[in-house]
Parts: C-alpha cells; sequence; structure tokens
C-alpha cells in the first residue's frame, strides 16, 4: 500500500470511529438519566434517542473494524480501547447536569450529526452513506426534540431562561472541536468520503444560530482553547463514564449473553 | 427445495409477527425486500431493519428463521439490507387498517425531503373516535417507533406510529 492510500485509510478509520464514539458515548450518557429524567415523557424520549445512538454507535463500530481490516469486532472496539483510543468529541462526555445542560448538549450535537448524516448520504464510502441514509431520519427526529425543548425552556421562565444560558455558557467552548480542521479531513473530503468542513460549520451555525434565536438566548463569544477529543486527548469525565460502561467486559473478558 | 418454495416463504412470513406490536407481519412492515431462491437452492431473505437501535430486530430475524424451516423450506440465507434505509411509507394498506383497529394511529404523510422541521405537525386522527383534535404528547412513545398522543374528542390517549 502507497503512503498516501495510508494515510487515507488511517484518516478514514479515525472519522469513523469519531462519528461512532460521539454516538456511543452520548447514548451511554442518555442512559445514565433512565429513570431520572424530570417527567415521564423525557424519561422515553431520552432513553429512545440513546437506543437509536447506540444502534448507530454499533453500526459504524462494525464498518471501522472493517475498515481497519485487523478483525477488531464492534464489541472490541467499544468494550476494549482506552481513553486516548477514544475520538469522540469531547463535548459528547460532559456529564448530563440539571435538565437545561442536557438538552443544550443534545442540541448542539444534534445539529451537528444533522449536518453530518443529510450529506454523509453521499458519501463515497457506500457503507457510510447507507448508514448516514437511515441515521438522518433518526437524527431529524432527535433535532426536533431537542430543539424545542431548548426553546421552551430558553423563552420560558425567569428561572429556565438562566439554567439554558448557563449551560449554553458552559458547553459553548466545546464546540471549536467541531469544525477544527486537520490534515484528515481535507484528505477525506478530496475522496468524497466525507463534506468539506467548511459546508457542515456554516450549515450548523445559520440552524443554531436559529434555534438560539428563537430559544431568546445569547449565543456566547468563542474562545481560543481547543479540545482535541479526535486526537484521544479528553477531559476528566471520559473515564468515569468509560469505567462504567466497559466494566463488564474488563471485568470478565469474552462474556457474552 | 419445492417448486413453490418463493409462495410458501411468503405464506409463511405472513403469520410471523412484529414482537412489539403483535398485529403486524413483517410482511405488513415491509421489512421483507427480496425474497428468492440462491443458485444452490437455499432460500434468500432480504431483511430490511427499521431504527438503527430497534432492539426487536434480533427477535425477527429469528423468527423469520424460525417460521421459514417449519414451513419445510430449510435454513434460509437472511441478509439484513441497510439501503435503501427502511421508511415508514413501506407499511402496506392492510397494516394501516390493522394498526387502526389496534388503537395505533398509522403514519400519516409519505417521508419527503427533510425541509420543515418546524413543519406543524400534519393531523393524526383518533384511532377510537376518529376526532381531527388531538395533540401530541411526547414525541417519543413505548417503543421507538411511536409517538404519544392524547384525542380531545374523547379524551383517550393514544399512540401513533411516527412518519419516518
Amino acid at each position: 500500500m502507497s503512503a498516501a492510500a495510508d494515510d487515507l485509510g488511517i484518516a478514514h478509520f479515525d472519522y469513523l470511529l469519531q462519528l461512532a464514539d460521539t454516538s456511543l458515548v452520548l447514548g451511554q450518557r442518555l442512559g445514565e438519566l433512565i429513570g431520572h429524567a424530570p417527567a415521564l415523557e423525557e424519561d422515553l424520549g431520552l432513553a429512545n434517542i440513546a437506543l437509536d445512538l447506540v444502534g448507530q454507535a454499533r453500526l459504524l463500530l462494525s464498518h471501522a473494524g472493517g475498515i481497519e481490516a485487523r478483525g477488531r469486532t464492534e464489541d472490541q472496539l467499544a468494550f476494549l480501547r482506552t481513553q486516548d483510543e477514544f475520538r469522540n468529541l469531547v463535548l459528547a462526555e460532559q456529564t448530563n447536569g440539571d435538565f437545561a445542560r442536557t438538552i443544550t448538549r443534545q442540541l448542539l450535537i444534534d445539529a451537528w450529526q444533522l449536518e453530518l448524516h443529510e450529506r454523509l448520504q453521499h458519501s463515497s464510502d457506500a457503507q457510510l452513506a447507507a448508514i448516514a441514509a437511515r441515521a438522518v431520519k433518526e437524527t431529524r427526529y432527535h433535532f426536533r426534540f431537542s430543539a424545542s425543548w431548548l426553546v421552551r425552556l430558553g423563552d420560558g421562565t425567569a428561572e429556565s431562561r438562566q439554567r439554558a444560558q448557563q449551560a449554553l455558557q458552559q458547553l459553548w467552548p466545546y464546540t471549536c472541536e467541531l469544525f477544527d480542521e486537520q490534515e484528515g479531513d481535507r484528505l477525506l473530503a478530496r475522496a468524497g468520503v466525507a463534506p468539506p468542513l467548511a459546508a457542515v460549520e456554516s450549515a450548523w451555525r445559520a440552524r443554531v444560530a436559529g434555534v438560539l434565536s428563537e430559544a431568546t438566548l445569547e449565543q456566547p463569544a468563542a474562545t481560543p482553547y481547543r479540545w482535541h477529543g479526535r486526537r484521544g486527548v479528553h477531559s476528566e469525565h471520559l473515564g468515569h463514564l468509560l469505567a462504567d460502561l466497559q466494566y463488564l467486559q474488563r471485568a470478565y473478558p469474552g462474556a457474552q449473553w | 427445495m419445492p417448486a413453490d418454495a418463493v409462495t410458501r416463504a411468503w405464506t409463511a412470513l405472513q403469520e410471523v409477527m412484529d414482537p412489539e406490536i403483535p398485529v403486524l407481519s413483517v410482511i405488513d412492515l415491509g421489512l421483507i425486500r427480496r425474497l428468492d431462491l440462491g443458485d444452490d437452492g437455499t432460500l434468500e431473505v432480504d431483511l430490511a431493519p427499521t431504527y438503527s437501535g430497534c432492539p426487536a430486530m434480533a427477535v425477527i430475524r429469528g423468527a423469520v428463521e424460525v417460521a421459514l424451516r417449519a414451513a419445510g423450506l430449510g435454513t434460509a440465507r437472511i441478509t439484513e439490507v441497510l439501503a435503501p434505509a427502511w421508511t415508514s411509507d413501506w407499511l402496506s394498506a392492510a397494516g394501516r387498517q390493522k394498526l387502526l383497529r389496534y388503537g395505533i394511529a398509522p403514519p400519516v404523510t409519505p417521508v419527503d425531503t427533510p425541509r420543515g422541521i418546524w413543519r406543524p405537525a400534519t393531523v393524526v386522527r383518533c384511532p377510537r373516535c376518529d376526532s381531527a383534535s388531538t395533540e401530541e404528547l411526547s414525541h417519543f412513545g413505548s417503543t421507538p417507533c411511536k409517538a404519544l398522543y392524547r384525542c380531545q374528542g374523547c379524551l383517550e390517549p393514544f399512540e401513533h406510529f411516527k412518519c419516518i
């Protein structure tokens, strides 16, 4: 294999992991709320979103294992990688906090997944295109849920507005990672595997700005610090989450249902 | 393999029900995308998975396998086919009637383009009293494929099979 093809292969694998791990980690976070959401409807809603996300993660991890071609299965990739091998957005691993924070994190990631999945349906990677074509239907539904909730909270009572704005202030700094273009992104865009990041960014910004304005929330200023979940540099929260997620396979290697 | 194997397979699959909505068969749901005899005479079934995380999928796949074997058609080769993605548009007319009688409002609008995430929801009629005066209580229901509604006519809650 030539060095160029090798670089593309590595970028491709890492990209699939970024998508898969973001869904998996966010799904696990939402799973923590089962039985603890503020109302039964939201409990069902968040659990259903988690189910979709974990389902998407499974398909993406299986596919990533195929691209890597070292025989790793979806389970091995999910349960046997360490924190610095995870490629998820650092935003996804942030803790649930109050309901405003859970919803704000959801909205920011839903909008990102929505813009990506819409475009990935046309990926030159046929399997990724098929996964995205199915996931986009679910993602639209997730976005409807989180966007309508953020509007209710932001344009709600003084208390809910204050909490939503605070959540936005806390989480916004993590969004700069979404569009931090790396060499691998340029390789993938040229190969038609992934959409150009600039197009996703402008669509995401417009979509999020629309929701924030309807929610009467103020968009925080950009911060200079860059997070790098895609390089395996995570916040302190991921390790705790993985300890929970991976406990069974670590304690009982190879255990199956 | 009997000459009418494919016909018999279709008949057998009419009895394979969705574990979560037991009035709908896999055929009503539009899950069977292809049913053919392979070159080696083995029955081949292409199955469209519904939601990415639908926990019923594994059960459905197993039930299809068991039903075909019970019909004397051997062990079928079942492939889960992702593309084109399953849509609620594929629900058969008979399936929609069965849903309605079961008390679940069937999907109403054909799914088209992503426009209009904010568009007002189309009217979902109450499966009990047919009133058009209904409201959505929750985007999500007891399974990934349903949303929760309430009828303002007869005041009963009901589920709606989502358009996706």
